[in-house]
């Protein structure tokens, strides 16, 4: 027995390594609801007892062990056929040793491609995401979603059955639907992160959570799938955009622009593990650019820059074009002009910023443009443009800063 | 093994007119592909054909209405039923219902008997 953690620290093994058990019960039981209720109890059990004995010598092999066996419970408890009982007594053999690494990592990929199937809505994988891979508590979920604790837990019972019911496999897809299928866990990783980045409303602290958990996921499948471009892209987007945490908002909880962010506080050790990452995966997709290395790419013009007025423009704007090869969007053409507008001035980025269609719910559209006007000195165009942008109401932060943007133009008593 | 039912909603049509002889050669050509796993299937009369009917609490009053059970665009033309060994395998041969591509192939697992 190892000397007792702290209660964050064990709280932490104990998660971690309760994924990966869930993934191996999950095979064992083919039935995610089950998995999830035994898991739940062997690591209830841990947190209980291991404070007080110390933790085992193989903690996981402690877990699978104990959620093995409340699994066997639970089968006999829902039913005495027979037919149960022989699945009950297949758990039971052989119970010795915990599965070797490589076999439990087939199974957390598994359970990776189960949660983000295709046939499950993509509200109830995002959940699925946090709920069975982050292992976070169904209120946990349902705090970090916006979302009533009851509607949470009548999404995730609804997923579970649907699994089991529909016969959703619990299976790595092949290589010819892989493409797919893969693009469908990233989207869903990158929904995710950007729910606790882009802040869309609720407590900032907890939103932030979110982000590191998109954060923990997309480690876990580069770990899982490192020869994967897109997931590899995915993990260094997301550090670098995470990089810049502590200094996007300042201590009245204000929005601080990337122009005027104190780059000291940007976190070095997430924007060098960023970088390292975005060159591994241009060197594998050198020919076929992936959407996820391109931004990645992007990021990282702005992370290695020394100062906004430093940026290499010539060097965004030639990721931008190498994008939208691929990843067409409007959002990713407005980010293509805003780079525009800083090499060629506000005018060249307005022309092409106000032929952007498809945008006119999209508040920093609005915000582009109003900035570029204020900076031709159009005072009156760029009020109209600050107005529809909070017309649009965005979340509190993005709201305040840009009612002070607005401030200074509105006329005296308006 | 599990057995699906893939339900074809497309517009509504008389299929025995010559008019979806390619159609139905799509079809022919779907079943002749798909018959390892498929377990059943036709087409159906045209919706206007539909009655429905509801009975007025268990051996109460019979009401028929004229018509299908909703009324939208696109109707239950037909049906197969497919026995797979999952979601993802009975979702592949949907796909590859001529309806999937001209209207919308719903895939419902059947509830086995008991």
């Amino acid at each position: 027995m190892h000397a007792s953690p702290t209660d964050a620290a064990l709280a932490d093994v104990v998660r971690a390594e309760g994924t990966r058990v869930l993934a191996t019960l999950v095979r064992l039981t083919g039935d995610v609801q089950l998995a999830e209720d035994a898991v739940a109890d062997a690591t209830l059990r841990a947190l209980q007892t291991w404070p007080r004995d110390g933790v085992p010598e193989q903690p996981r092999a402690w877990l699978t062990l104990t959620a093995r066996r409340r699994a066997i419970d639970l089968i006999r408890r829902e039913s005495r056929r027979a037919e149960k009982e022989a699945e009950a007594m297949a758990l039971l053999e052989p119970l010795g040793e915990p599965p070797p690494d490589d076999v439990i990592a087939d199974d957390l990929l598994r359970l990776v491609f189960t949660c983000c199937h295709p046939a499950l809505a993509v509200e109830a994988q995002v959940a699925l995401a946090l709920r069975t891979l982050c292992g976070l508590t169904t209120p946990e979920v349902a705090r970090a979603l916006l979302v009533p604790e009851a509607t949470m837990t009548k999404r995730l019972t609804r997923a579970r059955q649907k699994i089991l019911r529909a016969g959703i496999p619990y299976r790595v897809p092949g290589p010819a639907e892989l493409p797919a299928r893969l693009a469908g866990v990233t989207t869903v990783v990158y929904l995710v992160f950007n729910e606790g980045y882009g802040a869309t409303g609720g407590d900032v602290a907890v939103r932030g959570d979110l982000a590191d958990q998109a954060v923990r996921l997309g480690r876990l499948l580069h770990e899982l799938m490192p020869d994967e471009a897109a997931v590899t892209g995915l993990l260094a987007l997301m550090l670098l955009q995470d990089s810049r945490r502590d200094a996007r908002f300042d201590a009245a909880g204000d929005l601080v622009l990337l122009a005027d962010q104190d780059r000291s506080r940007w976190r070095r050790d997430q924007v060098h593990e960023g970088v390292v990452l975005t060159g591994e995966g241009l060197r594998r997709t050198a020919g076929r650019p992936d959407p996820y290395v391109v931004q990645a790419a992007i990021a990282a013009c702005h992370a290695l820059a020394p100062t906004w007025e430093r940026t290499p423009w010539d060097a965004v704007l030639s990721w931008y074009d190498v994008l939208l090869t691929v990843h067409d969007t409007p959002v990713a053409r407005l980010g293509r002009a805003v780079a525009l507008a800083e090499r060629d001035g506000p005018r060249a980025g307005l022309d092409v910023v106000t032929g952007i269609s498809g945008l006119d719910a999209y508040p920093p559209w609005h915000a582009a443009q109003a900035e570029l006007w204020s900076r031709l000195g159009d005072v009156e165009a760029a009020r109209r443009c600050w107005t529809a942008a909070l017309a649009l109401e965005p979340n509190a932060a993005v709201r305040r800063h840009l009612r002070r943007r607005l401030g200074p133009l509105n006329p005296p008593g308006g | 093994m599990p057995q699906y039912l893939a339900l074809i909603y497309t517009v509504d049509g008389d299929w025995s007119d010559p008019q979806y002889a390619e159609m139905t050669a799509d079809y022919e050509a779907f079943a002749a592909g798909a018959a390892a796993v498929l377990r059943g299937g036709n087409a159906l009369m045209p919706a206007t054909t539909a009655t429905t009917i509801r009975v007025k609490g268990k051996g109460g009053d019979v009401v028929a209405t004229d018509g299908p059970f909703t009324e939208t665009k696109e109707v239950l033309g037909g049906y197969f039923v497919l026995e797979c060994a999952d979601l993802d395998e009975a979702m592949s041969w949907a796909a590859q219902i001529p309806g999937a591509w001209n209207g919308a192939v719903e895939v419902r697992p059947i509830l086995p008997r008991g």
